[in-house]
């Protein structure tokens, strides 16, 4: 019953999945769970084996333990028929910048054996709004156009699962926002798309969110999920002056009951892990004058450099 | 005008700034080469390996060169003829044909390079001081090969019979030597370079088209999304490689037309048996080329592969010098690499007319080696990025 289920509902089901280089893990007993036709955000810091663990799950890396499939197949055995159902967004342009638009949609339909490379180019031209620059040579492409492109030439051949690897990143706000609406669409069609990005407010915008640091994944759910989970009591302060910011930022830091302090433009962000240790923390601080202190929600990029700096006390 | 001191000092010696950016710049340089461990390498392999092989290779006045004797009479001067011509180290006797006919076959194929033929009555004539003809045939096509043996067999022949006391030492040689220069009677090096520049010129660019295919697909970046769809390495190979498979028959053409237009070069054999084992010389080199760029990590890389490569089927294949005065182990080498058989078929072809049955040992050499480098490649191609 299990593996009617996890072809059914459950996209990507992977256990224990690790990945060394020279040696040195990249990618910890990592296990995860991605339903069908949800965003899927994948967070976490430069080199804390997002990329790793995308190539893992479309055949690129061969994992060196555990197992795992990808829209049913076998990670390791499969990885053939993986490919042909996964559209794979990689973090630099990958496509061929001395080739036009339609050249390189019509590259990638005939490498997917679609009966009729052309009309599918055609077809994705419209949909993502090429028409006028269809002959246009893809390295002329500003950024924004580029990484449209990508994702016209990933989802080209009707894939199943969608992994976008940090696929706005350098991209513009207005860009960024109408690369997440194509995003959405596609979700709503059924595509299960597995995206990793740096932006919270991309965060924000998945449907579940997982947390990978130094190749461990370190928490999931959803957005209120981990901030309800995160248990961390928040103060904002705002101040007069940023001189009285920097003060104070000064004298909170390393504190014990502070796990950190953050500026945020005219505020800084106050966290602890309990309540009752950072009341007693910054009590002597409540007083000062000038200073407004507001207790909050955590935003999500506390709850996860909350995470990370546990993850390095912890791996340390 | 007071400046401050940092200034002044770089005012005071514009020289001294500009060493040091220089300075700057080579330790740059050093550092980088230091990484590059190809690089590294090749500058001392370069010199070394080219200057050991091709220095102890090359002989530009050959030996051993294989020779057919055809004796028509059984007689004492015809067999001290026979041991003086296999005394010499010009001279390696490798057949003893029993017809005309097998001779012309044994140089037509290349089997041998020069036919001595003694004619019937030749001890006879001798002794009656009729001034009998001994008949030299070579193989002209390359006349560098044939020159200097031509050159040294009436000497030859002479001290060998007045050492068998056959004729009287001193008077002028009581025979003569009919030397016919086959297939390019005239002897001009054209008819022999211009064949040979169609294999190497095609050699060069072949190597490079294909030697950079994959390594530029990993700099830039477009490996990564190639291995993520749906293609297998046979594919990626035989997609990259027939391209140029045409690009390579265009080039052919336009060498072989110039070299029959302006140089004057015949083409007496069939054209189809051209065209076909040129196309064979063509994807054998491309798929060496795949092969480098499979294993190089960089396209400087694989253009290093690809001289290093190149150096040894210019000197060792019988372009510039004669295959045969060559040592063993050279010979060896140079069977390995796809010129020396293009330049058999090629010549054999256009100057001695040379069917397809005189060549299927270096038609099935350049598939051998065409095949070997494809499985090389294959093998070599990595499906992941691990």
């Amino acid at each position: 019953m299990s593996v009617q289920r996890d072809t059914g509902d459950i996209v990507i089901d992977v256990r224990g999945l690790t990945k060394k280089f020279d040696g040195r893990a990249v990618v910890r007993d990592l296990s995860m769970q991605v339903k069908r036709g949800s965003i899927y955000g994948f967070l976490g810091p430069n080199g804390s084996g997002k990329t790793t663990t995308i190539r893992m799950l479309c055949g690129l890396l061969t994992p060196d333990g555990g197992t795992g499939t990808c829209l049913g197949y076998d990670i390791r055995a499969d990885a053939d028929r993986i490919k042909r159902h996964v559209g794979y967004m990689t973090q630099r342009f990958s496509l061929y910048e001395d080739l036009s638009v339609r050249e390189n949609l019509e590259f990638v339909a005939r490498v997917y054996g679609l009966d009729n490379p052309a009309l599918a180019a055609e077809a994705a031209i419209g949909r993502l709004g090429f028409r006028d620059r269809e002959d246009q040579i893809a390295g002329e492409l500003s950024g924004g156009w580029k990484q449209r492109l990508a994702l016209a030439a990933c989802t080209l051949p009707n894939p199943r699962l969608l992994l976008l690897d940090e696929p706005t990143a350098g991209v513009d706000p207005k860009a960024r926002r109408e690369f997440w609406n194509d995003i959405h669409a596609l979700a709503a069609e059924g595509l299960t798309v597995l995206v990793s990005t740096h932006y919270m407010d991309e965060a924000e915008r998945c449907h579940e969110i997982a947390y990978i640091a130094f190749g461990e994944l370190l928490a999931h759910g959803t957005v209120a999920e981990l901030i309800a989970g995160s248990r961390l009591t928040t103060y904002v302060v705002s101040a007069p002056s940023s001189r009285e910011l920097n003060r104070l930022l000064e004298e909170l830091a390393g504190k014990p009951g502070i796990a950190m302090v953050a500026p945020f433009g005219a505020s800084v962000h106050v966290c602890g892990r309990e309540a009752d240790a950072l009341e007693a923390a910054i009590a002597p601080y409540r007083q000062r004058r000038g200073l407004d202190w507001r207790r909050t929600a955590p935003s999500l990029e506390d709850v996860f450099i909350e995470l990370m700096s546990r993850a390095q006390g912890d791996s340390r | 005008m007071r400046s401050l001191p940092a200034t002044r000092a770089s005012r005071l010696a514009p020289g001294f700034a500009f060493w040091r950016k220089t300075f700057a710049m080579l330790m740059k340089e050093f550092i980088q080469l230091r990484r590059d461990r190809i690089s590294f390498a090749m500058i001392v392999m370069i010199p070394l390996v080219q200057l050991l092989l091709f220095g102890y290779a090359i002989n530009t006045t050959p030996r051993d060169l294989p020779t057919a004797v055809l004796l028509q009479e059984h007689s004492d001067v015809g067999r001290s003829i026979l041991a003086a011509l296999k005394n010499t180290r010009y001279f390696k006797i490798t057949q003893l044909p029993r017809t005309e006919a097998e001779l012309d076959r044994l140089l037509a194929a290349g089997t041998v390079l020069f036919g001595v033929e003694i004619p019937a009555n030749f001890e006879r004539a001798l002794r009656r001081g009729d001034k009998p003809a001994v008949l030299m045939v070579a193989d002209a096509t390359d006349p560098v090969a044939s020159g200097s043996a031509l050159a040294a067999l009436s000497e030859l022949l002479q001290s060998a019979l007045v050492h068998d006391r056959a004729i009287p030492a001193g008077d002028p040689a009581p025979f003569q030597i009919v030397t016919h220069a086959r297939y390019n009677p005239a002897g001009e090096t054209q008819l022999n370079i211009v064949p040979g520049l169609v294999g190497t010129i095609l050699t060069m660019t072949m190597l490079i088209f294909t030697a950079l295919s994959v390594t530029r697909e990993i700099e830039r970046g477009t490996m990564e999304h190639l291995l993520a769809m749906p293609i297998t390495p046979v594919e990626i190979m035989l997609g990259k490689i027939i391209p140029y498979v045409i690009v390579g028959f265009v080039q052919a053409t336009i060498i072989i037309a110039i070299g029959i237009l302006l140089f004057g070069v015949p083409l007496l054999g069939n054209l189809g048996v051209l065209a076909g084992l040129s196309t064979l010389f063509i994807a054998a080199n491309l798929s060496i080329g795949y092969t480098f760029s499979t294993i190089a990590q960089n396209q400087l890389q694989a253009m290093q592969m690809s001289i290093m490569f190149f150096l040894p089927n210019i000197l060792l294949s019988g372009f510039i010098f004669p295959f045969a005065g060559m040592p063993v182990w050279a010979q060896w080498i140079g069977e390995a690499l796809p010129l020396t058989h293009y330049l058999r078929i090629v010549r054999s072809i256009m100057l001695k007319g040379s069917a397809f049955s005189d060549l299927h040992y270096d038609a099935a050499a350049l598939f051998v080696l065409m095949l070997v480098a494809m499985i090389v490649a294959v093998a070599r191609f990595r499906r992941t990025l691990d």
